[in-house]
Parts: structure tokens; C-alpha cells; sequence
């Protein structure tokens, strides 16, 4: 990991010292190996190499959502709207598609096209309207929750054809070591290579991260602002009906299969040491700000706490990571 | 003495956890109220277990209930007749008023259907008014104190939770209305019958007879339940835990699945990894029952003796995997009969205090006469409306 994919956009802050190279690693990846050694003292099994897989294979779905959400919210904004977007993905999913294997082929591109139009609708009204993103989105996510009720009328007809479902659900078997490498697996390793580019390594990344520095600045240096934030929105969306096809494989129909990923993507971009204002935030640390989370609830299932307790607990987290990462903030200047 | 015990589908759990940011109130429990515990109960009283409700409804179970088998929305079980004649408006043309927790559910969504099409069978009731309390409190009671202004000839209520709305519909009752509470109940003995069938103990019991029966002492059951605190989702497994500890059971792990489908593939998951020989899970509610024989079988593991509902989505799969299953239901035509109870009161017939329905057990050998094909896979086949106009279409049937 080197440092310009952790900190800004600013070119000016090169030419990193010993020290500063070491403090930049994001603590997210100690919080993971704590995390883990916990997990694994307590349940020895759970440091097999299948466990492993089906633990990665459970994380894909928060992981690519979070990817996408990471784009925003290094832009300088919020998508409150994935959650409802993946929802609505799922019980469209099911609905026209109607458990026919032969109609995937279309469904997938279908969803797709609803996440671009979604992700459009997103960006153009926070970038144009001039909306702040967090009542935009917020609005969609209540359009789309309340367009999938009514579409469905509280319960979801329909069916998740096999096929559709076999990315999030089963995997190549029969691999020496891991047994089986879930299709989930694959999917996110290639959307996090995808997003690690995009974002570090092209012209359209810089951009990213020069609007969420300062849109004044990124205007006058000559980015398109409302293009660069309606791209995020759409690469958010895009990931969300990723994030949903593989939920919708891994755990099938339900009529709030999303439900509150909206918040458990942005608490692991927040736990990854992104800042929300936007002009920093990694993709490799949001993996690993996506295996903690994951991590995390794993450990409080393991020692039996309740739910209440797991919301406390990533509550405490957003606010523990926040901090730091202002504190991080304040002593890198 | 009656007592109220909340009745909460278990489904409902759903969307407690889902409503549960922006719900005004929590569930209570509120359903033990009265009745001292009758032998030498093995289980201590706790808020969840009253062993004097268990034992009744346990015995409920064996009862063979009053009226026809074939429409069992219209049975009762050990019923106490009371007079209605007072409110009596026969010759007229009735206005129905019903105040509904909410929609939350597939349940809920069910029922509804299905009281619809009952009203629609009444040639009396011209007016039917529903008005939806968005799974909130305090909806429901400011709901409940509009009816009394609509001029309703009788008010049916699906209570939200227990101990609020109890003062709201105790007020509806002093306007003068008759008053049918069903699902859920209310802790006042106001309304004129309270529409219910046999209860949370019966239910968890049944199933956990079933479980106890295939893996035998020493095996090793899962209990994998939506979450903690609901008083009728804490009956059921109060009942299940009894029948458990009698026979022996191994139970590894009291689970909670938050209503997450994904979540609960999750947690069963890891019992199997670390519990090879799982032999059976118990759940308390439908809901996850799909989700647990899928983490068996991507574990390549043949599904293990689970207990489901009557969801259409479990039924399939339990006729096309040949599960090794059993359901107890909490079946939705008693949105049937809470219609029914208000169209006897209107014309002075004597219904029960406590109409206490039939709560049917699926089992291998029935499990043909539950399946309808054709069905969406959230519809729930204890509707009771198989024969009524509109089906299956107003279902979402074919």
C-alpha cells in the first residue's frame, strides 16, 4: 500500500517521511487482526481456510456496496439510497423475472439500467437541483421503498431464478485448500481491482477526490464538478445492484432485503478512514473497513449479543473512527 | 378468568425490527396477567412463562373444537357464550370500521386480503372502513378515536402492541361500540370477544415435539428465533423450551436472525461448522426456515428436521425437497372470523368471550391438502379463502 492511495488529492503533500508513511496506514487493518484473533480464539474452527471463504463470501455484498458508496462520499457527498436501490433490485428481480432461468439474461441489464438511471437521477438533482445529497437520496431511497410497497403490495411475488441466484449462492468446488471459492468471492476481488483503479490510478479518480477537497478549487483547476458527482452517484448505484444480485443469491427473496446497508456502507467508508465532507478515503482500507464491520458482527453473534447491542456497538465505532480519522486530520495539518 | 395474551404472528417480528428506528413503542410483554401456576412447574415463572396459560393451552391442543372441521374459521375451542343482544341492529345496513396495526407483513398483507373478501360475502355491511396504523401506537390511537366520530355500528381492532392501545380501545368501548379485538390482544376485558387462536406455547410446543421426536435425547438442535422481547415470539419459544428440556434435547445455541434472511443463512452456517451433527433447528417463525435448509445444503449437507409455516415459498420447497419438517401455523383466517364475530354481534347472535380458534399443525401427511400451486411465495395457505370469490387472483394466485 503506498500513500497516495490514502490521502489526498493534493499533489503537494509527496515526498512522505519514514514516519508520516507508517501513521498512514489505516488502523482499520489492526482492528481486523484484534478482531479476528478474538473470533479465532474463540471459535478455533473459524481459522480453517472454508471458513475463511464463507466469511469473505458473506462480506462481498456490504463490500461492493461500500465500494460505490466510498465514490460519493469522496466526492463530497451522501448516497442515503442503496439500501432501498438494493431492495427494489431484489423484488423487481424476483417479480419479472419469475424463477424462469431464461429470462436472467435480461433481468441482470435490466437491473443495471435501473441503477444507472437511479444513479443519474441521484447526481443530476444533487448537482443541478443543487439539492444537498442527503435530502436528495434520502428522497429517492423513500421513492423507491414506497414504489416497491405499492408495487408489491407488502409482499413480494414471484421468484429469484436458480441461475441469477448461483453467483451469490455457490462457487467453483472442489479447490485444493478453500474447497469451494464462492463466485462472490470473485465478483468482489474484480469490483474492488475495478474501483482501486478508477479511483487511484485515473484522470477521472483525481477528479473524485479534487471535488471533494473543494469545488472551488476543482472548477478553477478545470473539473467538471456535476459531471465528476453524477458519475459517483451512478458508480454508487451501479454497486448497489451488484451488492443486491449477490444478496439476492445468498439469501433470496425478502421484502427488505436491504434494509439499512445504506448505513452499514457508510459506517465501513467512515471506519476506513474516509472523511465525510469528502477528499479522502481508500479503496483497499474500505475492504478493510468491510471485513471489520464484518468481523465485528461475527463477535458479538459469537459471545451472543443481541442486536440492540450490535447497533450500539457501530454506533460507537462511526463516532471511535470518526475521531481518529479527525484527529489524523488535524496532526497531518 | 380470561386472560389477554398478546397474540403476535411471528412474521410480525419482521417488522417490528424493521419499523424498529422509527416505531413509537416496543412490544411488552404484557400477556401474563393473570392465574396462578397450577402444579409443580419444572420451569420457574418468568415474564415469558406462565405456567398456568401453558398448561391450558396445551391442553387446547387435544380439544377437538366446536362447528364444522372444513371451515375452521368458523370453530371455537372451550367457548363461553356471552349475550349480544343489546347491540342488535337487525334490518339495517351496517358500517363496519376496522383499525389495523398496520401493513407491515406478508402476514399482515394476507389477512387483509382476506377480510376484504369476507366483508364482501356480508350483503349487509354496506360501509367497510380500514384505516392503518403504520405499525405505530400512537397512529392507532389518535386512528381509534376518529372511528368513534365516523359512526361505525361495530369497530374491529388488530391491536399494534398491547399495553398502549389497551386505553384507547377501552375508550372506544365506553362510546358504546361493540368491539372485536383479534391478533394481538388488548389487557381490558371491554371488548365483546377477543378473536385469537390457541396461543404462542401450543405453537412452540408442537414443533419442538416434532424436532424432539426425529433427533432424540442427546441430539443436537438449533433454535434459531426473529428476537428478543416479544411476548408471543418469547411464548413460543418458552413452550419449545419445556418440551426440550423434557426430552433431553441438546440445544447448542438460542439464536437471534433480526428478521435478516441473510443473517440467519449466517448463523446456521457456523452451527454447522461447528456442529457436524446438527441434527435439527427450531425456529420460531417461518420466516427463516428457506434460509436454514439452504446453509445446509450449500454446506452439502442434507437439510436437517426444521420447523417452518405456512408460507407458500416453504411448502414448495418442503414437497420438492422432501423436507423432514413440521409447521405449526398462526393461520390468517382469523382475519375471517373477526368479521364474522362482528356481523353475529349486529344481529344479536351470542358469540364467545374468548373465540379461540383451531391452530393447525402441517405435518408430511397433510402437507398436500396446505399446498395450493399457483400461489406467490409469501402467500399464506391458512387464509381459509381457497373457496371464496376472487381466488386465487386477489391472492396474487394464478
Amino acid at each position: 500500500m503506498t500513500t497516495d492511495e490514502l490521502t489526498t488529492a493534493v499533489p503537494t503533500a509527496a515526498a512522505p517521511d519514514r514516519l508520516r508513511r507508517l501513521r498512514s496506514v489505516p488502523p482499520i487493518w489492526l482492528v481486523l487482526a484484534v478482531a479476528l484473533a478474538v473470533i479465532i480464539w474463540r471459535d478455533p474452527s473459524f481459522a480453517e481456510p472454508p471458513s475463511l471463504m464463507a466469511f469473505l463470501k458473506r462480506c462481498a455484498p456490504l463490500l461492493v456496496a461500500a465500494l460505490g458508496e466510498l465514490f460519493v462520499i469522496v466526492s463530497g457527498e451522501f448516497d442515503l439510497s442503496i439500501g432501498a436501490l438494493m431492495t427494489a433490485c431484489v423484488v423487481v428481480a424476483a417479480r419479472v423475472g419469475d424463477g424462469d432461468p431464461t429470462r436472467t439474461w435480461w433481468v441482470i441489464p435490466l437491473l443495471l439500467g435501473l441503477g444507472v438511471v437511479v444513479g443519474l437521477v441521484n447526481g443530476l438533482v444533487t448537482t443541478l437541483l443543487r439539492v444537498p445529497s442527503f435530502i436528495a437520496t434520502l428522497g429517492s431511497m423513500l421513492v423507491l421503498n414506497g414504489a416497491t410497497f405499492l408495487w408489491t403490495g407488502g409482499s413480494p411475488t414471484g421468484a429469484l431464478a436458480d441461475n441469477l441466484r448461483r453467483v451469490g449462492r455457490s462457487g467453483i468446488t472442489g479447490l485444493p485448500v478453500i474447497g469451494q471459492l464462492p463466485w462472490a468471492v470473485l465478483v468482489f476481488v474484480v469490483v474492488a481491482v475495478g474501483a482501486t483503479l478508477l479511483l487511484h490510478r485515473t484522470r477521472f479518480g483525481h477528479q473524485v477526490f479534487a471535488v471533494g477537497g473543494g469545488v472551488r478549487a476543482a472548477t478553477l483547476s478545470g473539473v467538471d464538478v456535476w459531471r465528476t458527482r453524477t458519475a459517483a452517484f451512478v458508480l454508487s448505484a451501479l454497486s448497489a445492484v451488484i451488492a443486491a444480485i449477490l444478496l439476492a443469491g445468498f439469501a433470496g427473496l425478502s421484502q427488505d432485503a436491504g434494509a439499512g446497508y445504506e448505513f452499514q456502507a457508510i459506517t465501513t467508508v467512515v471506519l476506513a478512514g474516509a472523511v465525510l465532507g469528502g477528499g479522502r478515503g481508500s479503496t483497499v482500507a474500505t475492504v478493510g473497513g468491510a471485513l471489520t464491520l464484518q468481523a465485528l458482527f461475527t463477535l458479538l453473534n459469537i459471545f451472543g449479543y443481541p442486536k440492540p447491542l450490535r447497533d450500539t456497538a457501530e454506533g460507537l465505532l462511526i463516532i471511535a473512527a470518526g475521531a481518529y480519522t479527525a484527529y489524523r486530520a488535524r496532526r497531518s495539518g | 378468568m380470561p386472560r389477554r395474551a398478546t397474540a403476535v404472528v411471528a412474521v410480525l417480528a419482521a417488522m417490528t425490527l424493521a419499523a424498529g428506528a422509527c416505531s413509537s413503542t416496543k412490544p411488552t410483554g404484557g400477556g401474563t396477567a393473570s392465574g396462578a401456576p397450577s402444579s409443580a412447574a419444572p420451569v420457574s415463572q418468568t415474564k415469558f412463562f406462565n405456567q398456568a396459560d401453558f398448561d391450558r393451552q396445551m391442553a387446547q391442543r387435544t380439544i377437538a373444537p366446536q362447528g364444522d372441521p372444513s371451515t375452521p374459521w368458523l370453530q371455537m375451542i372451550q367457548p363461553t357464550m356471552v349475550d349480544t343482544s343489546k347491540y342488535a341492529k337487525p334490518g339495517k345496513k351496517w358500517h363496519l370500521c376496522f383499525s389495523n396495526a398496520g401493513l407491515s407483513n406478508p402476514w399482515r398483507v394476507n389477512g387483509m386480503t382476506t377480510m376484504k373478501a369476507e366483508v364482501k360475502l356480508h350483503p349487509e355491511i354496506s360501509d367497510f372502513t380500514v384505516v392503518d396504523a403504520e405499525s405505530k401506537d400512537d397512529k392507532q390511537i389518535s386512528d381509534l378515536a376518529d372511528l368513534q366520530t365516523k359512526n361505525c355500528d361495530a369497530l374491529i381492532v388488530a391491536p399494534n402492541t398491547t399495553d398502549a392501545l389497551t386505553p384507547a380501545v377501552d375508550r372506544a368501548c365506553q362510546a358504546g361500540l361493540p368491539v372485536v379485538v383479534f391478533d394481538r390482544g388488548v389487557t381490558t376485558n371491554c371488548p365483546v370477544t377477543f378473536v385469537h387462536p390457541i396461543g404462542g406455547y401450543a405453537f412452540g410446543a408442537a414443533d419442538a415435539e416434532f424436532i424432539a421426536q426425529q433427533v432424540g435425547r442427546g441430539g443436537k438442535v438449533l433454535a434459531l428465533r426473529i428476537l428478543p422481547g416479544v411476548d408471543v415470539l418469547e411464548n413460543r419459544w418458552a413452550g419449545a423450551k419445556v418440551v426440550f428440556d423434557k426430552a433431553g434435547v441438546n440445544v447448542v445455541g438460542v439464536e437471534f436472525n433480526n428478521a435478516d434472511p441473510a443473517k440467519a443463512k449466517n448463523i446456521v452456517s457456523d452451527y454447522l461448522q461447528r456442529f457436524p451433527d446438527l441434527k435439527g433447528v427450531w425456529l420460531d417463525a417461518g420466516f427463516a426456515s428457506i434460509a436454514t435448509v439452504e446453509a445446509f445444503q450449500d454446506a452439502g449437507k442434507p437439510p436437517p428436521a426444521l420447523t417452518g409455516e405456512d408460507e407458500q415459498d416453504f411448502l414448495e420447497l418442503w414437497k420438492k425437497d422432501k423436507l423432514n419438517a413440521i409447521a405449526s401455523t398462526y393461520p390468517t383466517y382469523q382475519w375471517r372470523t373477526a368479521v364474522i364475530a362482528a356481523t353475529d354481534i349486529l344481529s344479536g347472535k351470542q358469540v364467545p368471550k374468548e373465540w379461540v380458534l383451531p391452530q393447525p399443525v402441517i405435518t408430511s401427511d397433510t402437507l398436500d391438502q396446505w399446498l395450493v400451486p399457483g400461489m406467490p411465495p409469501l402467500f399464506y395457505s391458512g387464509c381459509g379463502c381457497q373457496k371464496m370469490p376472487g381466488f386465487p387472483k386477489d391472492w396474487g394466485g394464478k
